[in-house]
């Protein structure tokens, strides 16, 4: 059995890294640019005398100049002080499925790196085939009927959901009256914010104290002949399943609206529950969380956008298909929303999933879901050992894929609060955790999903160092409001000047300009 | 073959699972899984193809799906249209592909510090390259990104309505036209068709006081420099709208920066700046601006700010004005953010960094006079007329087929036979424009590479 160890002796690489600006000697290069050939170069002649004078750049722009080791070096030092899922025990970044990225799918991605999209469609059929059969896939996993790539995010993939219900209801001319999108405060951000942005007005459900999803009751109240649909996530950020989630779809559907299930986050229910049997309408997979692919420091994602037939009309262009010989873009769907990506969305995540997917096939998709659950039961019953936590809402209820914790027992009693575990945390080589969206319905919130890739023995770490942090706040509060100590950097001093347009700098030029006196020499 | 360990699942090791089960004093997982109603679960095992469980066998499999698939390195190529083919340093690939960059997400600051370094400081030298000292995080591409800037401007002036010209990238537009979406009209102005340049007296028949913002594109879409930057600025800013230009960065070398003719917003893609083309999937979009408390209020993406920590002498990191970001205030936030492009934002940092200012400059210089010499051999062949535009053109130009006798289909259908991709067919996006084709050019091509195109289109066209 492997050995569970709280990492008391770890310390982050930190070195002490100057701005990459701090590097620069004049005269230096990275890297030569391949020059033209003699002859054009003759042929050219002094090409910039040939354009438009004001549209000639009169300096150099004040890039730095860095030889290559030491362009190098720097960001290798970079990428050591920041702690990617791959290298750690990353249950703490609740709601983003933090999984384990495959190294062979980013080497098999590198097979596309030179396509352009525009390639004639022969000489792309393999990564088209690819396309159609990772989107069979999602919707023998979903039970939808048609399904796009293009959105490069789950909150890109829920705005081209919103466009589509505009769509449908402007095309029935009913798009006046049905003006509001309804979701609940335990859904995604981008529940509310991408439908907002549609032109829609939100109206947000809380949950019922015990239960921790909304009443129907309170659904009922909200849904009107102005309801234009239903965003919801569920199992909500909480990890509680709302059992009556299909009622909840038919009472919209009834009025007239559309339902979205957003299932950015969709480990714990693969092959288990799909979007079809509840009625949804439509939904979405966060392929860079449930499909095994990289976030990328935020990014490149996509957000698989899966419709039901009525729908799949107002999908962006192109779609991908297969006319029995051949895959090919159709362009010709004079109802599309049109697009919300160039070309036909991010091609290596798309094939980096389908590696992931057809090593699982149906079974090890299963076998996701259940060691998912399984894992955060078997860590939640570790947590909720430790002094100073609660878990709200529906007890005796079992949370499926993850859990939202909270120290407001341990806040009253030390005075150190999630903010400060979170700092901490850093300090056992653990990435800090997510604690909640904003706003915190939950108070001193706490969210933890241990994906199907963590161990019995980074479970039980992961629990071990909570509790031993929990101990540090009670011995040493300040000691642990001080942290991180051992991360690659310290806390802000002054966090407000983040928020003050006369001292906030978004680029170095910005900070010379407010924070020095004088520029600094490159010499 | 028994029960499958699953090289990703640790705990797929069937006596492990039982000791889970046990201190929870479950039988099953099932248990687990009563919260789901029998009615909503789905019955059976999926239809879906059987696993390829080894490494091996995924490889084997994707290499023969993948193998007659050609590329831009097996055939010689000359499309652009919105992607388009740099060299890409090896340290570019060598820093994303780390398993640090490419699989952290939302952790902060502390135990994440070299992600935000590495976003600001790719922020500041995309900032220099752009004379802006706002540079939002990265975000979808280049389309969204002008489409949020358009919204921003609409935000800051209180207007609702944007001014195009019609030379735009098609597919952009249709981006730009779904964000716009309800409240902001999209109203397409003309182009000179000599020059393709703005057309200015329609400019100004159009502009009024509903007007947000004229947004062009610089190089434009089909390739030409809109040289009246100056001109269409003060025709925006007299009628009180704010100028949203569109600029490929890889141009900023040798050309003057929007900001340098008036702009207020910029907005662009990063793929030039040594991010692989990927079939698309290398689009990354920027928005940047001045450093004034009104734009940078009407941001939509995060912005990362630099600041200092209690440790006396060290960077510290953090979100700028956080408060308007959907990620804080839901329904109220500036539009939405979400995941977006961070890794190739990274990536464009490195390249930045690698090439210097010099760089720019020579990476400019060489592909505007490896077009000159393109346009100069391709005007050559009988019946081929290029540019059409009588405009300087940065990497891109439209080369037109009209007295050839044959239709830029036909024409590339035959350059495949030659292992090479035509340009960009443009005769259905601009049949004003007759049978042309959009080429694309850059530092990647050598003479030898341009004068077997010519020879090709010789062989083809005679």
């Amino acid at each position: 059995m492997a050995k569970v160890k709280i990492r008391e002796n770890y310390h982050q690489a930190r070195w002490d890294e100057p701005i990459i600006y701090e590097l620069s000697t004049p005269g230096e290069r990275g890297i030569l640019v391949p020059q033209p050939e003699r002859e054009i170069r003759e042929e050219a002649g002094d090409i910039l005398s040939k354009l438009p004078e004001n549209m000639l750049r009169k300096e150099k722009p004040n890039l730095p100049e860095i030889s290559q080791k030491h362009v190098l070096a720097h960001y290798l030092h970079l990428s050591q002080e920041t702690l990617g899922s791959n290298l750690n025990n990353d249950i703490s970044q609740g709601t983003c499925t933090m999984k384990y990225n495959p190294r062979i799918n980013e080497k098999l991605a590198t097979l596309i790196h030179e396509v352009h999209p525009l390639q004639d469609e022969s000489t792309i059929q393999g990564l088209l085939s690819i396309y159609y059969r990772f989107e069979h896939m999602l919707k023998e996993i979903s039970g939808m009927d048609k399904f796009t790539f293009q959105p490069g995010g789950g909150s890109h993939a829920v705005y081209t959901a919103a466009s589509i219900i505009r769509a449908y209801h402007e095309s029935r001319g009913e798009l006046e009256q049905r003006n509001e999108v309804i979701t609940t405060i335990f859904s995604h951000p981008c529940d509310a914010a991408t439908p907002s942005t549609a032109g829609f007005k939100i109206i947000t459900l809380y949950p019922n104290e015990e239960t921790g999803v909304p009443d129907v009751e309170a659904l009922k109240e909200a849904v009107s002949e102005r309801t234009a649909a239903l965003f919801i996530t569920n199992p909500e950020d909480t990890g509680i399943y709302n059992p009556i989630i299909d009622e909840f779809v038919k009472i919209v559907q009834e009025a007239g609206g559309l339902c979205f299930y957003d299932q950015a986050n969709a480990n714990g229910m693969l092959g288990i529950a799909r979007a079809r049997e509840a009625g949804f309408d439509m939904c979405h997979f966060n392929v860079h969380k449930t499909f095994g692919t990289p976030h990328g420091c935020s990014g490149p994602g996509t957000g698989a956008l899966g419709v039901r037939s009525h729908l799949a009309k107002f999908l962006p262009v192109p779609t991908v298909e297969y006319d029995g010989e051949k895959y090919y873009l159709d362009y010709d769907r004079p109802e599309s929303i049109g697009k919300v990506r160039g070309f036909f969305g991010v091609a290596p995540v798309i094939l980096k999933a389908y590696c992931w997917t057809m090593m699982m096939g149906a079974d090890g998709l299963r076998e996701v879901a259940e060691i998912s659950v399984l894992n955060n039961n078997y860590l939640q019953k570790k947590i909720e050992a430790i002094d100073g936590v609660e878990t709200w809402y529906a007890e005796g209820r079992r949370r499926l894929e993850q859990v939202r914790y909270n120290w407001r027992k341990l806040y009253e009693e030390t005075g150190v609060g999630t903010d400060d575990i979170m700092r901490r945390i850093g300090d056992y080589g653990i990435q800090h955790y997510w604690t909640s969206h904003h706003p915190w319905v939950v108070p001193e919130p706490f969210t933890l999903e241990p994906c199907e890739t963590y161990s019995k023995a980074d479970l039980d770490e992961y629990a071990a160092v909570l509790e031993r942090i929990a101990e540090e706040a009670r011995k040493d509060p300040d000691f642990v409001k001080a942290s991180p100590h051992k991360c690659a950097s310290h806390v802000i001093a002054k966090p407000e000047e983040l928020n003050d347009p006369s001292k906030w700098a978004l680029t170095w030029r910005a900070y010379l300009k407010k924070h020095k006196k004088e520029e600094p020499s490159l010499g | 073959m028994g029960k499958i360990v699953y090289p990703y699942i640790p705990n797929s090791v069937p006596e492990i699972k039982e000791q889970m089960l046990k201190e929870l004093g479950i039988e099953s997982v099932e248990e687990i899984y009563k919260e789901i109603p029998k009615r909503l679960r789905f019955k059976g095992k999926m239809n879906l193809p059987e696993p390829l469980l080894s490494e091996y066998e995924l490889r084997r499999h994707v290499e023969e799906l993948l193998a007659n698939d050609k590329d831009c390195k097996k055939f010689l190529s000359f499309l652009g249209g919105g992607t388009w083919q740099h060299y890409v340093p090896e340290v570019c690939d060598t820093i994303n592909t780390r398993d640090e960059f490419l699989t952290a997400y939302v952790g902060a600051a502390y135990a994440d510090h070299g992600k935000y370094q590495a976003i600001f400081e790719f922020a500041s030298m995309l900032g220099e390259l752009l004379d802006f000292d706002v540079v939002s995080t990265p975000t979808y591409d280049w389309g969204m990104a002008a489409g949020f800037a358009v919204r921003m401007a609409a935000r800051i002036t209180g207007r609702n309505q944007v001014l195009i010209p019609k030379t735009v990238s098609p597919d952009r537009l249709l981006c730009i036209k779904n964000l716009c979406k309800p409240y902001i009209e999209v109203k397409l102005i003309d182009y000179d068709k000599d020059t393709g340049l703005m057309d200015l007296e329609d400019l100004k028949k159009n502009i009024s006081d509903k007007t947000a913002a004229v947004y062009f594109e610089n190089p434009s879409y089909l390739g030409f420099i809109e040289s009246q930057g100056e001109e269409i600025s003060k025709i925006a800013h007299d009628a009180g709208a704010l100028l949203v230009v569109g600029v490929d960065p890889s141009s900023l070398g040798v050309l003057a920066p929007p900001s340098h003719y008036g702009a207020d917003i910029a907005c662009g893609d990063l793929q030039p700046l040594g991010i692989h083309m990927n079939a698309g999937g290398g689009l990354a979009g920027f928005i940047s601006s001045r450093d004034e408390e009104e734009f940078v209020a009407e941001y939509p993406t995060q912005l990362w700010g630099i600041t200092e920590t209690t440790k006396e002498g060290e960077y510290g990191f953090g979100d700028v004005s956080f408060e308007r970001t959907s990620y804080a205030s839901r329904e109220n936030a500036k539009d939405f953010l979400g995941t977006q492009t961070a890794l190739w934002g990274i990536t464009a940092g490195v390249y930045l960094a690698l090439m210097g200012p010099k760089g720019m400059q020579e990476l400019g210089e060489g592909i505007m006079q490896r077009v000159a010499y393109a346009q100069k051999k391709l005007n050559e062949i009988p019946g081929v007329k290029t540019p059409l535009f009588n405009s300087a053109h940065f990497k891109e130009f439209i080369v037109n087929f009209d007295d050839t006798g044959k239709t830029v289909a036909e024409i590339n259908r035959k350059l495949l036979d030659f292992e090479i991709f035509g340009g960009k067919d443009l005769s259905k996006e601009f049949p004003e424009l007759g049978n042309s084709a959009l080429y694309c050019i850059t530092e990647i091509h050598m003479k030898s590479d341009i004068d077997r195109l010519v020879d090709a289109l010789k062989k083809i066209l005679s």
